[in-house]
């Protein structure tokens, strides 16, 4: 009897209902590749931005130097006084005597571009360092110039017509002889990481750029945190609720959403134009940044003081602790590695942040690192925007190069963030 | 000399919590005491630490405009009667000369305004030292003396303590008032030579202005819709790049992905949003733009180096990440109820998504695109290496655009007058960008809230 009630009539197997059976699925399939294809655009994406990165930035992590025997004569530099030397002729000389049969100002001039035009101060900063050396042959390894340099590294093709190319079918003939006679070598480059930013590609470094953002991060890190802690702990454990707190909480939350450019304009009024504080530091850049960064450290500090079961506040308060003693003793410590974390991940966005840098001046051109927090200098993503602008070939691979730096920076932060959340923090 | 300052407070401090520890330890042997003894020693470090701390804040915050004035005060009549932006570059001049930068010979004025500027400086900075040991000697000995048996340290350390937390508080909300007052107060000085009339309609965007009467450069025009519509062309490409592919991950994620593919790729996606933007501007200038411009040449298009759609669609691909992680939340927040209903009814997947779970999720997905948008018209650095600068009133997207953020950061970049309307009209676009971005996140925000609300 019950076979009746089943409605038993409908035919799954006639050819409308295979074919509705067929499209139904062939849609559910469509959603599917469809979604796989979005995952795979996003993935490709990033690939192919870290890809280009790396093949266009791996050359500026060598670079090509050139060693020559320098005759430190006393002809040019006096013993007594090194400093006034004349390094350039220092220099001439010692081509003059690998290439005898280089003569006529114009060849000299053009031998002498195979080499960085900062020559002469690298020849004076080691007299300098051993005035010793004076009157001796001694071999001085330094850097080719940026063309030398990419011809070296392949960059340039030597098959290309000379009118193409930045080094002539002579200039090529001496370095290639350089080269035979294992002079010209490719070591890692230090320069990139010790070197204050210059003109010349083959002598710009990063060394400023990491200063500063060292400086400001600390500043950044100074105000951000104890200011976002104190916030977080008052709004979670001891605010009372009412229009006052509400209206901070909204707040803070559009805070975290307002254009970090914004921020760069209020720095550029407020801390520059009212305070008069120095323009290009790194305190104004770090006051700048640790505004940016508050709303999300308030924010993570809270989710982690959240996360705390209350009845560990409820024991704590039963046995006599004062809310503070509660809040000191027991909260805090246990919230500690998410409030870390979301400090360290704030500290990473800081670093990557460009544009509030830029409109307080971080951008200037400074030859060397800042020895304090008043002192003008850039920071890594602002030398990366200033190195972009550079027209020179050598610059394209540098800025690559200095993203790198940049990137392995913030992977080395979140992962710091990751192993603390995982080694440190507690599941209820 | 702000660090000395610092590090005197820091040893007064500590000095301070020793005296009122060792002084209450006697209390605490003889019972009957309200507080521990380390109680006296906070109350006493805090007592000596703030108030020096706020004093040397004040002080250097104050300083610099101080001594500018009294320099101003000091000079010859003659001098102080001319306007406000060649007495600024007195200013510059004296300061120069006292740090030992002379470039030209300056005028025995300054040289003797300059060896005035350098005594007081040296004299503010002992003063501060100075004024900070007083203040920290003077506290010590009155926080000494209300140290006592039944004294409630503990209580009045806590207040203190929780005085300094609401303060810490309320800095984001001096921040948010920092930030409308200086929008506010110099866009009011743009639009006293710019009518507002003519910013928000005007057809046509010339800045660039003549700051010296002897430059050539043009009349300058403040029409900023051409800037508005450049914005808005681009943060169109942008969500038209990352809203499906961000809703369409998402969905794969929630619904098809097993665990070992939700594993991979949910960090790479982290990655992508952790990247910071100016390597997105790079990778527009090097690789998408000229990516853009050989397609377009394929097919005989001319497309212009900074294309609205190379900046566009970098911009995103900067985006994706945040849609997706929204559209993901929402469609997590779905109740698992209906969507097991609608499968038992016979659904497909992609019927159950698409009739029920898309729908049930739509308003955290459309506060999640609105909060895409107020990124894509915020967003600076990638339009400013890859984006144009000049303003032009198009929606061709194969055609060099500005934006609101570029406008600001050419005209701000650099040493410029603060008086010229160049740079006053940065801030009056500024004022408009947090005007839109905040209302979009309110908008935003407040859809996300009313839709959580429902299912919870």
């Amino acid at each position: 009897m019950a076979d009746a009630a089943l409605p038993s009539s409908i035919d799954w197997s006639n050819d409308r209902t295979v074919a509705r059976r067929r499209r139904r699925h062939a849609a559910e399939r469509r959603l599917r590749y469809y979604g796989l294809a979005a995952i795979m655009t996003a993935v490709g994406l990033l690939a192919l931005l870290l890809t280009s990165l790396i093949y266009n930035g791996y050359q500026a992590f060598v670079q090509t130097m050139i060693t020559l025997d320098v005759t430190i004569s006393e002809k040019y530099v006096a013993r007594d006084n090194p400093r006034e030397g004349n390094y350039r002729l220092v220099i001439r000389d010692s081509l003059r005597s690998l290439f005898p049969e280089v003569t006529g100002p114009a060849d000299e001039r053009a031998l002498a571009q195979i080499l960085s035009s900062n020559a002469p101060y690298i020849v004076q900063g080691r007299v300098l360092d051993d005035p010793s050396m004076i009157g001796r042959t001694v071999p001085i390894t330094i850097p080719a110039s940026d063309p030398f340099d990419q011809l070296n590294k392949g960059a340039v093709r030597r098959a290309s017509p000379e009118s193409e190319r930045r080094v002539t079918d002579k200039q090529i003939g001496w370095f290639d002889r350089l080269d035979a006679e294992g002079r010209v070598a490719k070591p890692f480059n230090w320069g990139l990481f010790f070197n204050a930013d210059s003109r010349l590609p083959e002598m710009a470094g990063l060394a400023g750029a990491i200063t500063g953002s060292f400086y400001a991060l600390l500043v950044c890190f100074l105000i951000s945190f104890p200011v976002g802690v104190a916030a977080a702990v008052y709004l979670e454990e001891f605010a009372p609720k009412n229009r006052w707190t509400d209206i901070i909480e909204v707040n803070i939350n559009n805070l975290a959403a307002v254009p970090s450019v914004v921020f760069g304009l209020l720095g550029l009024a407020v801390f520059l134009q009212f305070f008069g504080l120095p323009r290009s530091a790194p305190i104004v850049g770090g006051m700048v940044l640790s505004l940016v960064t508050l709303p999300t450290i308030i924010i993570t500090t809270r989710a982690a003081l959240k996360a705390v079961p209350p009845s560990i506040r409820e024991a704590a308060l039963g046995i006599g602790a004062s809310r503070h003693e509660m809040v000191t003793h027991h909260v805090l410590p246990l919230a500690l590695p998410g409030i870390l974390t979301g400090t360290i991940i704030g500290l990473a966005h800081a670093l990557g942040e460009t544009a509030p840098l830029l409109l307080i001046g971080m951008n200037a051109f400074i030859t060397q690192p800042a020895g304090g927090i008043f002192e003008a200098s850039t920071a890594l993503p602002t030398q990366v925007y200033i190195w972009a602008d550079s027209p020179e070939r050598g610059f394209v691979s540098r800025t690559s190069a200095a993203i790198l730096v940049l990137l392995m920076f913030l992977i080395t932060m979140n992962a710091i963030a990751i192993y603390l959340r995982q080694r440190l923090e507690r599941t209820w | 000399m702000f660090g000395y300052a610092i590090l005197l407070i820091l040893f007064m401090s500590m000095a301070a919590y020793f005296v009122g520890r060792v002084s209450a330890a006697p209390f605490a042997a003889a019972g009957g005491s309200h507080s521990r003894p380390i109680y006296h020693g906070a109350f006493a470090a805090i007592w000596v630490g703030v108030p020096a701390f706020i004093l040397v804040l004040a002080w250097v915050a104050l300083q610099g405009p101080l001594i500018d004035r009294l320099l101003v005060l000091s000079l010859p009549a003659e001098m102080r009667s001319v306007s406000a932006a060649q007495l600024s570059l007195y200013l510059a001049e004296i300061k120069n000369v006292a740090a030992g930068m002379i470039f030209a010979e300056p005028t025995p004025a300054i040289r003797e305004a300059a060896v005035t500027y350098e005594r007081w400086e040296w004299l503010a900075r002992w003063a501060m030292l100075a004024a900070v040991a007083a203040i920290t000697v003077v506290a010590l000995f009155l926080t000494r003396s209300r140290l006592a048996p039944r004294f409630r340290a503990r209580n009045s350390f806590e207040q203190v303590v929780t005085w300094i937390m609401i303060f810490c508080s309320v800095v984001a909300v001096l921040t948010t008032l920092g930030i409308v007052a200086s929008l506010v107060f110099e866009a009011a000085r743009f639009f006293a030579r710019v009518p507002v009339t003519e910013f928000l309609f005007g057809l046509n965007w010339e800045p660039q202005i003549a700051i010296r009467a002897d430059q050539v450069a043009g009349a300058g025009a403040f029409g900023a819709v051409p800037v508005f519509t450049g914005t808005l062309l681009i943060a169109t490409i942008a969500m038209f790049v990352a809203t499906p592919i961000g809703i369409l991950t998402a969905i794969y994620l929630v619904e098809y992905a097993d665990d070992r593919v939700r594993v991979v790729v949910k960090p790479l996606l982290e990655i992508l949003a952790g990247i910071p933007t100016v390597v997105y501007g790079f990778f527009a200038v090097l690789v998408v733009a000229p990516a853009v411009r050989e397609a377009g040449s394929l097919f005989g298009i001319a497309i212009s180096p900074n294309s609205a759609l190379a900046a566009g669609g970098v911009m995103g691909i900067m985006i994706i990440p945040f849609i997706s992680s929204l559209s993901d939340d929402a469609l997590k927040a779905v109740p698992r109820s209906m969507r097991d209903g609608s499968l038992a009814m016979g659904a497909t997947v992609s019927e159950t998504m698409t009739r029920v779970m898309l729908p049930a999720a739509l308003p955290g997905i459309m506060g999640g695109i609105l909060l895409g948008v107020s990124r894509a018209i915020g967003e600076t650095m990638i339009v400013v290496m890859a984006a144009g600068l000049i303003a032009t009133l198009t929606i061709n997207p194969l055609d060099g655009v500005t934006t609101v953020t570029v406008q600001i950061v050419t005209l701000l970049i650099g040493d410029s007058e603060f008086d010229s309307p160049k740079t006053l009209a940065a801030f009056a676009l500024g004022l408009v960008l947090f005007i839109v971005t905040l209302c979009l996140n309110v908008l935003a925000l407040s859809i996300v809230r009313k839709y959580r609300e429902r299912y919870d």
